[in-house]
């Protein structure tokens, strides 16, 4: 440090502060293109309706905020807040059914020790690349037999059996970082291995579950190939399925509550982002999951 | 404890030789123990597996052999052997276009998308401060990226009036109605997946910070520039992430459906030209009513993702490189 720097060493310094600079204007622009989109778009909800077509400009001439109220009930008869209360409720049965079939299931393939283990695990990681558009003809046939089209019983039942393969591998992958010696003792104190599960497994395996519920949560939130077909009267559309409703009318007047409900629609995503980001990349860094 | 002390002094010679065989016992007792509470925990992924994956697997096979649909019931589905798979790939035009229209989508904006990611990555990962926030945001797309929102407001900008057509106004370029014109309504789909390149990044990220200094100083000394460092050191060392995101992003790239479906109104149009696959099954099965087609349709669909998965993963011991020390 107290020597002082060669020319050589300068000149060195010199080309590396102007690489950083270069680097810091090029993620800028990167950065510019990710969030001009997002921007627009809460810009727009904002704008009256002679200024929201054709406008670059993510900031309003002048704010407008009676896109908020006119898209809430832009549907005669039915508000925004049905949808979002419909929404809430599956999205909140999910997390539920999600986090405790999930974990179940991971306690079972990362701790116990049964015939046929590692079969059926392989099936369980086969199941992972198994696109759901494959199995929606016969799902629907079948849960059209049981009269549960139009009921939020298909979106919720299938989780608690823990059909989303990807959350028993993220937990599968955790618990294998549950130091066994925790076990060891525990049934050395006489647990079994459902007393096992309860005071050590469950406890421990905390932020795996708030992982999967935040992405369940958003998963389910943006869900909308499945609630399209299995909720079709109005009553009980969600909020994705209710936004729908306005690729129909692309005229001047309903862009901008367009644009406002789908700044309502992403909130609760945003938020969940905002307060949970860092788990959000550990969480794909562990075990590669999609937002 | 107290009584079994009392026995075990009244008969002293038979405790002794005791333990043994009742020790096996309790441990053969606790690995049944052990193997049945496995599949108490197990059952209800086990039930699932057969009721909500399996059973319907096997059922729209037989679907697919037949001509049911939801509205006439049961009772009057027929078998019609080959019938629907004779149809497919002789019989609707609309089947050739969604296959063409998928596999363009998959085989370009995947790509892109990854070499955005990857891009990104590297420029990010030579960064040292404002890592966090940058990676944050440039996640962020993927988490909002699918939504039904993103689709509509990449409608409205990619529209014939829409703000990117002020953006080319601007340098004086007339556009197209993009969203409307079939000749580039895939591409804003593309354009919107490629968008949501941040997943795939941080991915990259975190496989780049894996890869050990000591190499780069290594190709250093030996004489190697930049590229030459990027080509023999970090893309061989990144090659299990490349493999890891190119499987989980191509597998994604061939379920997209929501942009496309509200892009196009649901219509895959305009000409077909956004009719993906996942759409062409929904249109068949959910507004045509065809379900014994649809689920011919999304058996052939699971055919060519398999095929696909195995030549990756047969295909990937060539290229991808398993360093000894960590997996």
């Amino acid at each position: 440090m107290a020597v002082p720097a060669t020319t050589s060493t300068r000149r060195h310094n010199l080309t590396a502060t102007a690489r950083s600079v270069v680097r810091t204007a090029l993620l800028i622009v990167v950065l510019a293109f990710v969030l001009y989109p997002l921007l627009w778009m809460v810009g727009s909800s904002l704008k009256s309706p002679t200024e929201v077509v054709s406008n670059l400009s993510i900031i309003p001439q002048e704010v407008t905020w009676a896109n908020y109220p006119d898209g809430w009930n832009y549907i005669q008869g039915l508000s925004f807040g049905r949808f979002f209360v419909n929404s809430t409720l599956i999205a909140l049965a999910t997390v539920v059914a999600n986090a405790a079939s999930c974990l179940v299931a991971a306690y079972a393939f990362a701790r116990l020790q049964f015939r046929l283990r590692k079969f059926w695990f392989a099936i369980m990681i086969g199941t992972l690349l198994l696109p759901s558009h494959v199995l929606i003809v016969p799902q629907y046939v079948m849960f059209n037999y049981f009269r549960w089209v139009d009921t939020p019983l298909p979106l919720i039942v299938p989780k608690l059996l823990a059909t989303e393969a990807f959350f028993v591998f993220l937990m599968v992958q955790f618990m294998r970082g549950i130091p066994r010696e925790l076990d060891d003792a525990a049934k050395i104190d006489g647990c079994s291995p459902y007393g096992v599960f309860r005071h050590i497994i469950l406890p421990l395996s905390r932020p795996a579950l708030v992982t999967t519920a935040i992405f369940s949560f958003i998963w389910t939130w943006n869900d909308f190939f499945t609630q399209l077909v299995y909720l079709p009267s109005p009553t009980s559309y969600t909020v994705p399925i209710g936004l729908r409703l306005f690729i129909d009318s692309s005229g001047q007047t309903s862009l901008g509550p367009m644009f406002a409900m789908s700044v309502l629609s992403l909130l609760p995503v945003f938020f969940f982002f905002l307060a949970f980001q860092r788990m959000l990349v550990q969480g794909i860094n562990t075990s590669g999951l999609k937002g | 404890m107290a009584v079994s002390t009392a026995a075990a002094a009244r008969h002293g010679d038979a405790v002794r030789a005791g333990p043994p065989p009742r020790r096996r016992f309790r441990v053969s007792q606790r690995r049944r123990d052990e193997g049945l509470a496995g599949y108490v925990f197990l059952s209800p992924w086990l039930i699932g597996l057969m009721a909500i994956t399996a059973f319907p697997m096997l059922f729209s096979l037989y679907l697919s052999f037949t001509n049911y649909d939801v509205l006439s019931g049961f009772s009057a589905m027929e078998w019609v052997g080959l019938d629907n798979y004779r149809r497919m790939f002789t019989g609707d035009p609309a089947y050739w276009h969604a296959v063409r229209v998928t596999l363009t989508y998959a085989l370009v904006a995947v790509p892109l998308k990854l070499a955005a990611a990857l891009g990104v990555a590297l420029l990010l990962n030579r960064e040292r401060r404002g890592v966090g926030l940058f990676r944050s945001l440039f996640y962020l797309p993927s988490l909002l990226g699918g939504s039904v929102a993103l689709a509509l407001v990449w409608r409205a900008m990619f529209g014939g009036d829409g703000a990117f057509n002020d953006l080319l106004a601007l340098f004086g370029i007339t556009g197209a109605s993009w969203v409307n014109d079939p000749k580039w309504a895939l591409e804003t789909l593309m354009v919107l997946a490629v968008w949501q390149f941040g997943a795939p990044m941080v991915i990259f990220l975190a496989g780049l910070k894996q890869v050990p200094t000591e190499l780069y100083e290594a190709a250093s000394v030996d004489g190697a520039g930049k590229l030459r460092q990027f080509w023999n050191v970090t893309l061989p060392m990144l090659s299990p992430v490349i493999f890891f995101n190119l499987v989980l992003e191509t597998i994604n790239g061939f379920q997209g459906f929501t942009s496309a479906f509200v892009i196009s109104n649901g219509t895959g149009g305009p000409v077909y030209s956004t009719l993906l696959y996942t759409l062409h099954i929904y249109d068949q099965g959910f507004g045509e009513f065809r379900m014994g087609y649809a689920a011919a349709l999304s058996w052939v669909f699971l055919i060519a993702i398999a095929v696909i998965t195995v030549v990756f993963f047969s295909t990937g011991r060539f290229w991808v490189h398993y360093s000894d020390g960590d997996d």
